[in-house]
């Protein structure tokens, strides 16, 4: 377990640079008319709106962009991109900042990202995602004792419920391969 | 009607209930489900902020296992982001020649190519297209008569690609309501977010659209979903949504009340796994108060009319009231 928490996506080379180039690409048209923000559900707590986020990604503001908590509160609703007149990929452009932020390793990105990341390695180790196994890891990840707590009633309900299950193994291992190839390449490109 | 089957692991793990339900149903239907060989996680929502090729491959997986062991069939997956990131390999990579040539990279590390080609629907599309309303009313031996239900189809079964229904109203659950002899609850709050894995890192920006979500679905007996992420937003956390402006309604999958109708008992849609339902108001489920049996083919029209006479109209509302205080004590 512990050698799936501490391995990283290798985060060097022009990474960071690639990333912002892409984005640019996504949303270079954007053309600020406002309507992703009006459609955002979550707009209330982004400290930047999402419109004003595109234009700091046309301008390049990279330290602005990294500070902003705007990304980390996408729920991926899709809302934005369905009626974004330019017809912009928005949601996916939000999904690259965090990966950007990602690449950029600040204590905010390790703390908002670190939901993501734990699934990500419990689907690596396990092939399915195992629910119990990966809110372990994102908890580890954390490093936060008062989170198990704030989850805890919850576990016990689903435990009451027969919702919780030990990890299964049949599909372990199994993505290991295709995950280490991914990594190679994106390091890569 | 024979579909290669991709439950997803949500459907393994917390949301049983709605594997369960989803394959009683489809078997009632007349339909096969030939479950994916091997299957593994879709990425589901949290692929896309690690890695932009792992978000394609690891769908891309499932779909090039379908393509070479069940060729000719169309894939049915019943979870929003399981249905959405299979569709997006068929959207956002098929065609696009270098991105396709990277995602048939990294899936050549478990020797899999994906040609592009395998059709993906949802369970809702299958319902609705392949097996009509028509033929779902002719299984229905318990009709919901009386019940109301507000269907919740959640973000990302209609964006953003919509292939079967309006992202912006959708009503594709609507026909199978009525067909189950159910009555809709009309609401603004069928497509709005549940604020999906926020509930995790975010826990109050989520909790405001579930309460604002709960809110809506005043005067409605159950709240109906195809979405396990949605269904555990929406029931798993009430006690604070409630604190945040909700109310407490049971949540459950379209799955589920269709087994219902069509005659099964409670324990084979397992209600018991819904975290809302006490034993109380299962059997006020089951016992279902508000029903009318259907004078259908197999039904007693004996009993139809008896159970009719003996809940009078008070008895019945009372019963309904009792599901949704049910629901406050888990
Ligand atoms: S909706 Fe589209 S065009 Fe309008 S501000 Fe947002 S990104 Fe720009
Ligand atoms: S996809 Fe993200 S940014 Fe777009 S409307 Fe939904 S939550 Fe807001």
């Amino acid at each position: 377990m512990s050698e799936t928490i501490t391995r990283t996506w290798s985060p060097e080379g022009d990474e960071t640079r690639i990333a912002l180039t892409e984005l640019r690409d996504m949303v270079g048209a954007c053309m600020q008319c406002g309507t992703c923000t009006a459609s955002c559900p979550n707009w209330y707590a982004m400290d930047v709106t999402p419109r004003r986020m595109w234009r700091m990604v046309q301008f390049g503001m990279i330290d602005d962009i990294l500070k902003s908590r705007t990304f980390w509160l996408c729920s991926s609703c899709y809302m934005c991109t369905l009626r974004c007149p330019r017809g912009l990929r928005l949601t996916s452009a939000m999904g690259a900042l965090k990966r950007l932020a990602r690449l950029d390793g600040a204590r905010q990105a390790r703390r908002n990202g670190a939901f993501y990341e734990a699934f990500m390695s419990d689907v690596e180790a396990n092939g399915r995602l195992q629910e119990a196994s990966m809110m372990q890891g994102y908890f580890l990840r954390r490093m936060d004792p008062r989170l198990p707590m704030a989850f805890l009633p919850l576990g016990l309900r689903m435990l009451g419920k027969g919702k919780l299950h030990l990890p299964s193994r049949a599909q372990r291992g199994r993505l290991g391969p295709m995950f280490a190839k991914a990594r190679q390449m994106e390091a890569g490109s | 009607m024979k579909y290669a089957y991709y439950p997803g692991c949500s459907l393994m793990e917390s949301a049983r209930e709605f594997d369960v339900s989803v394959r009683a149903v489809m078997v009632r239907l007349g339909a096969e489900l030939v479950e994916i060989p091997d299957w593994t996680c879709c990425g589901a929502s949290a692929a896309e902020p690690v890695s932009k090729l792992m978000n394609y491959a690891l769908p891309a997986r499932n779909l090039a296992i379908a393509q070479d062991a069940l060729p000719g069939m169309d894939i049915l997956a019943p979870c929003s982001a399981c249905y959405l990131n299979l569709l997006k390999v068929n959207r956002e990579v098929v065609g696009e020649r270098h991105l396709h040539g990277q995602v048939n990279e990294v899936l050549a590390a478990s020797g899999l190519t994906y040609r592009g080609g395998v059709p993906v629907r949802h369970l809702l599309d299958v319902l609705l297209n392949d097996v009509g309303a028509g033929i779902m009313a002719q299984k229905v031996t318990r009709s919901l008569e009386g019940m109301k239900l507000a269907p919740y189809y959640g973000c990302q079964i209609l964006r953003p690609y919509a292939v079967f229904d309006s992202p912006g109203r959708p009503t594709s659950m609507e026909p199978i309501i009525r067909a189950m002899g159910g009555e809709v609850h009309e609401w603004e709050c069928g497509n709005r977010c549940c604020g999906a894995s926020l509930m995790v890192g975010h826990r109050d920006v989520a909790l405001r659209s579930v309460a604002a979500i709960l809110d809506q679905a005043a005067g409605a007996d159950a709240v109906v979903t195809v979405c396990p992420l949605c269904q555990m937003n929406l029931e798993a956390y009430q006690g604070d949504a409630v604190k945040a402006g909700g109310r407490r309604i049971p949540v459950l999958y379209l799955t589920q009340i269709m087994g219902l109708a069509m005659g099964l008992g409670e324990s084979e849609v397992q209600l018991g796994k819904n975290l809302t339902l006490n034993a109380g108001a299962r059997r006020g489920i089951e016992t279902r108060a508000w029903s009318v049996t259907l004078q259908a083919e197999g039904a007693e029209p004996g009993r139809a009319a008896g159970a009719e006479q003996s809940i009078p109209d008070q008895a019945r509302t009372g019963k309904m009231n009792n599901l949704n205080k049910g629901g406050n004590h888990v």
